[in-house]
């Protein structure tokens, strides 16, 4: 399914993206790595410092949905798979290769990235190669 | 106060990824799909974040603590280790499969789109599994 290019929307929304992590640093002195901020929050070792700041900047995260529909009038535009046993694959891979890689789009792709994390650098390259490649093997190889 | 800032840094996360389209997993997979229907918005997402992250991780660094803080919560490493690429290369699977990263999919749990119902436990569940198998590690080196 085709979706419109949207460069300047993006470009503003990337920009709300990388205005909240200078916020969150320069208020918490974190970085807003939402895989880091979640799996802390999870057994079997919690981090007790930083667990407060985290649960709130998630219900900052929660509450955007329901505020942009207050604001706007309208849902956010979103189409996922309704491919169940896919999307549990996803996640599951999502979740495990976030906490084994140290990071995800967020903390790696933005944050790293910015930071000139050479780490962040080569973990943002491996994980856009494996998506391109998925993207392809899943549309192109065994179908649409 | 504080507690202000991280809601609206929160907030303004996920209304950027909203605006942004990140948190249509079509649009995600449009982006990674370069000889269909691909669509470059996505580039232009990390562009922006980035504009804005990296003169201001500088400046915010030029302080010697953040505002309500006694230390910056950084990663120190620097090494290479195949736990970064095997972890990375597995995440870029699920997120080509799905078209959901982490933000994305807790943004998009209020809109309660079916798909979203599945991928967000099932990524919770990767997460703690990966917190059970893999050695632990000093807690500042997650991102």
């Amino acid at each position: 399914m085709e979706t419109e290019f949207t460069p300047f929307v993006s470009l503003l929304g990337g920009g709300l993206i990388g205005l909240s992590a200078v916020v969150l640093l320069a208020t918490h002195g974190r970085i807003a790595g939402i895989s880091g901020i979640v799996s802390r929050m999870l057994p079997p070792t919690f981090d007790k410092a930083g667990l407060p700041q985290g649960i709130i900047f998630l219900v900052g995260l929660l509450l955007a949905a329901p505020l942009w529909i207050v604001v706007t009038g309208t849902a956010p535009v979103q189409v996922v798979s309704k491919n169940e046993l896919l999307l549990v694959a996803a996640g599951l891979l999502v979740g495990f290769g976030s906490v084994i890689g140290n990071g995800c789009t967020s903390g790696h792709g933005v944050c790293g990235i910015s930071r000139g994390s050479a780490r962040s650098i080569a973990a943002t390259m491996t994980f856009m190669a494996t998506a391109f490649v998925t993207v392809f093997v899943l549309r192109h190889v065994v179908g649409g | 106060m504080h507690i202000f800032s991280t809601l609206f840094a929160g907030l303004l996360f996920g209304t950027g990824l909203i605006l942004s389209g990140m948190a249509n997993p079509a649009k995600v997979q449009n982006f990674l799909d370069l000889f269909g229907t691909w669509d470059p918005s996505l580039a232009f997402v990390m562009g922006g974040a980035i504009v804005m992250t990296m003169p201001g991780f500088w400046l915010v660094q030029k302080r010697t603590k953040p505002l309500f803080d006694d230390v910056f919560h950084l990663p120190t490493r620097t090494d290479f280790d195949a736990r970064l690429v095997v972890g990375a290369a597995i995440f870029g699977i699920g997120w080509g499969l799905g078209g959901f990263c982490p933000g994305p999919a807790l943004t998009s749990l209020p809109l309660a789109a079916s798909g979203t119902l599945f991928f967000a436990p099932a990524m919770l569940v990767g997460m703690v599994i990966a917190k059970y198998t893999a050695a632990p590690q000093p807690k500042n080196l997650e991102l």
